[in-house]
């Protein structure tokens, strides 16, 4: 009824191929982005935000990352943790090498360190593919982290290997230490979250992202209708590495404050981006949102269910927990391949016919 | 770009907030546990100690000094982001003192709760430099640290070695991580001190495949290993020592890598194995007996109950003490009953543990005796060195007391806590 086409004429070509052309759904994202932006941080206390809403962001960013990548350019990859890494230690250089200069051009510049790894490593993309590529991506994770480990110029040569955020300020407000106030840390992350998201769903739609697709969908044939998969798998590692790299950078820097290259940046995480964006929906980036939530959101609420709400024992929570996400993994694979964004896409289309299918 | 579905998602963990209202007026110790992942076999034993002896305390005493005691278990897995979760959602409750039993989280804590104003105490874990009071009000690691450890490992092989390390090859086998890396200066000064030569071989997380670090070591033959070890990487490491047939009286650990779960599976082969004790093990004290008056025999123990006297179990009954104890002496400081965290900082400043009161406690002879000052947050630095007997499955101490080598250590923990106040802006106290 609400949710139509119907009624809602277009009169330009810049309106016809706008980013959202249905009005409800305008509206919406508007309306979505008004309560981020001016009701959240009002109301956002620590536990919210560092806990359940600044993970969920920086998540999603590293989940749109990786969709550019294995989602809209076919190009599998192990190597997210690594590369998240990567955007950690950068910025940790920079904000240690350059105390005066505003934290967010350092993250920007951490994204584009990340970015020029990216594009190395993804160099083997050229010559293997599938399963050969992920092995690839996964020796780039282990050596990275390796690296990080190894080299003590990464973490300033500190005694115990660890990198500590110091404070940084964004217009006066520290965003990074641990005098941060929960509302400035989320604003910050808000801010690089609907900047790149609104950057990747118009690449996506752009020449870049149609040259990526024609390059998952079938190389041979995309480079014989004149897609040079040299340029179009380089831009989809260089452009995925930057939004892991951010990621990266913000995980570190406003989220954690002090990290441990080899827990928080492990093959674990590399895993945790893919199941986000299987689970979430490849090739879309409604999809890594929702796969964000659905990862780091479920076992949040069902250890406060659990725990908090049933007064169960904490260790029979934690198995609980892992045999629900588990399951409810696996039932989404089986029922709906294509993820939570192909459910969300179905629903629209029943929308859109409600209540009058016929 | 479209959020719905995460504000459903949101919704829903709201409710689940609402649902765990806190309850006041009580002392709130939170214990942030892990029982699962690889780092459980030690993680249960210290949860299982430390909520008993709370237990105990309420059962027997109505809590700490009248005012009923409650224990918030918080899972973290030893993962430092669920740690982070965990500190979150329970330093509202009015948390007074922060045990996190890892130093990852420990790292991750210290600048938080040092902002928020609530006290950590990492008993012989977590930052070295915490030692130094001066710079960090807020953060404990009395008795003893990993440099206190290091040294202590090393005066160890001084007196098997009648005084003479010179010309002696150490290899160090730990957890790559900051939690295995903190000893190395310490080893490296001392190699310097000594005339031995050190030998670094790291393990990655979680350690349960050793197989090319036991290789090197077997190719360089150093005369003693020495382990920073957790977990599951303990077994491993003393299972892959006696598969090449390491003397074991030559292979030291540190004191979190010396309980039962980390030597019982190799069985035979783990006997003459040494590990550095902070607290003693075994079961001979008296605070058994009211345990099993208070708490077992009322079926109120925490976990399965299989942890009773074991190294792990009674580190953890030795935190819980210190920790009640160091709220007995903030009740006395301010005569209240409720406390705040910051009173309770106070209380562990004050805290001077003799063998009188622990004696009082029924737990005579169980740690070294210590006090802790405005500029000491370290204690005393006291370790033993116990032996794993396997005939007779249990840990035989083999030595007195050890000081450790401050003339070494002072220095470094100086440097170190200056580099971080210098980081932080912090100005020294005590003054």
């Amino acid at each position: 009824m609400l949710y139509r086409e119907a009624g809602d004429f277009k009169t330009s070509y810049a309106d016809d191929s706008q980013t959202f052309p249905i009005r409800f759904d305008r509206y919406r994202f508007y309306a979505v982005l008004a309560v981020a932006v001016a009701v959240v941080p009002f109301v956002i206390n620590d536990y919210w935000a560092s806990a359940v809403l600044v993970p969920f962001l920086i998540w999603s960013i590293a989940a749109i990352g990786l969709n550019i990548l294995t989602g809209y350019c076919g190009q599998v990859s192990l190597g997210t943790g690594g590369f998240m890494a990567v955007g950690a230690y950068s910025v940790y250089k920079l904000m240690t090498a350059f105390p005066d200069v505003s934290i967010f051009f350092h993250v920007i510049g951490a994204g584009l360190v990340t970015a020029a790894v990216g594009l190395l490593f993804g160099l083997p993309s050229l010559r293997i593919k599938g399963f050969y590529l992920a092995v690839a991506t996964l020796a780039a994770q282990f050596f990275l982290v390796w690296l990080f480990n190894k080299v003590p110029w990464f973490y300033n040569y500190s005694a115990s290997g660890q990198i500590n955020a110091p404070e940084r300020t964004v217009f006066g407000i520290e965003v990074t230490g641990p005098n941060t106030e929960a509302w400035a840390a989320y604003l910050f992350c808000l801010v690089f979250v609907v900047l790149l998201g609104l950057l990747a769903r118009n690449l996506t739609r752009g020449t870049l992202g149609r040259k990526w697709m024609a390059i998952r969908d079938m190389d041979i044939a995309a480079e014989i209708i004149g897609v040079n998969p040299l340029r179009a798998k380089l831009s989809a590692f260089a452009i995925s590495s930057f939004f892991i790299g951010v990621a990266g950078a913000l995980f570190f820097a406003v989220y954690l404050g002090a990290v441990e290259v080899g827990e928080a940046f492990g093959i674990n995480q590399s895993f945790l981006v893919l199941f986000m964006i299987i689970i979430g929906g490849l090739g879309s980036i409604f999809g890594s949102f929702a796969g964000a939530a659905f990862m780091v959101l479920m076992p949040v609420l069902l250890k406060n269910v659990m725990v908090g709400g049933l007064g169960w024992d904490t260790a029979l929570a934690a198995h609980t927990e892992f045999v629900i996400v588990g399951a409810l993994i696996v039932a989404f694979l089986i029922m709906e391949p294509h993820g939570l964004a192909q459910l969300w896409r179905l629903a629209k289309e029943k929308l859109r016919l409600w209540p009058f299918p016929y | 770009m479209k959020l719905t579905k995460t504000r459903m998602a949101l919704a829903g963990a709201l409710a689940g907030m609402m649902a765990a209202a806190p309850a006041m007026a009580e002392l709130v110790f939170p214990s942030l546990s892990y029982r699962t992942g690889p780092y459980a076999a030690n993680g249960i034993p210290f949860a299982d100690g430390y909520a008993d002896y709370m237990t105990l305390l309420n059962e027997r005493d109505g809590g700490i000094g009248g005012e009923p005691v409650r224990l918030l278990e918080c899972e973290t897995g030893y993962n430092t982001q669920k740690g982070v979760e965990c500190y979150e959602a329970t330093k509202d409750e009015g948390a007074l003192v922060y045990q996190p039993l890892s130093t990852g989280i420990t790292y991750q804590l210290i600048p938080k709760a040092t902002a928020d104003g609530i006290p950590v105490h990492s008993m012989g874990y977590g930052r070295t430099s915490a030692a130094n009071g001066k710079v960090f009000e807020w953060v404990f690691n009395y008795p003893a640290n990993y440099w206190d450890g290091a040294s202590i490992a090393v005066k160890h092989l001084l007196d098997v070695n009648e005084g003479d390390l010179n010309g002696k090859k150490i290899a160090l086998v730990y957890h790559n991580s900051a939690y295995g890396k903190e000893p190395i200066r310490t080893l490296e000064e001392l190699s310097k001190k000594h005339g031995f030569e050190l030998s670094l071989v790291p393990v990655d997380h979680p350690g349960q495949e050793q197989k090319s670090q036991w290789l090197q070591i077997r190719r360089e033959r150093p005369d003693y290993v020495v382990m920073w070890g957790w977990g599951v990487m303990n077994q491993v490491a003393v299972q892959e020592a006696a598969n090449i047939r390491f003397p074991m009286e030559n292979f030291i650990g540190v004191w979190w890598s010396g309980s039962e779960t980390d030597v019982l599976p190799a069985g035979d082969a783990a006997n003459g194995y040494k590990a550095l004790a902070l607290a003693n093990p075994g079961g001979d004290y008296a605070i058994y007996d009211e345990l099993e008056a208070n708490v077992y025999s009322k079926s109120k123990a925490a976990g399965a109950g299989d942890q009773w006297k074991t190294v792990g179990y009674n580190r953890g009954l030795y935190a819980a003490m210190l920790a009640a104890e160091a709220a007995k002496e903030a009740q006395k400081i301010h005569s209240t009953k409720a406390l705040t965290p910051a009173q309770m900082r106070d209380g562990m400043e004050a805290l001077e543990m003799t063998e009188a009161r622990m004696a009082d406690l029924g737990m005579a002879n169980f740690g070294p005796e210590f006090k802790v000052t405005c500029e000491n947050h370290g204690g005393s630095g006291l370790g033993k060195v116990a032996q794993w007997d396997a005939g007779a499955k249990q840990w035989t101490v083999i030595t007195d007391w050890i000081e450790s080598d401050k003339e070494v250590i002072q220095p470094l923990i100086d440097e170190d806590s200056a580099a971080y106040a210098a980081e932080s802006n912090i100005s020294e106290r005590c003054n």
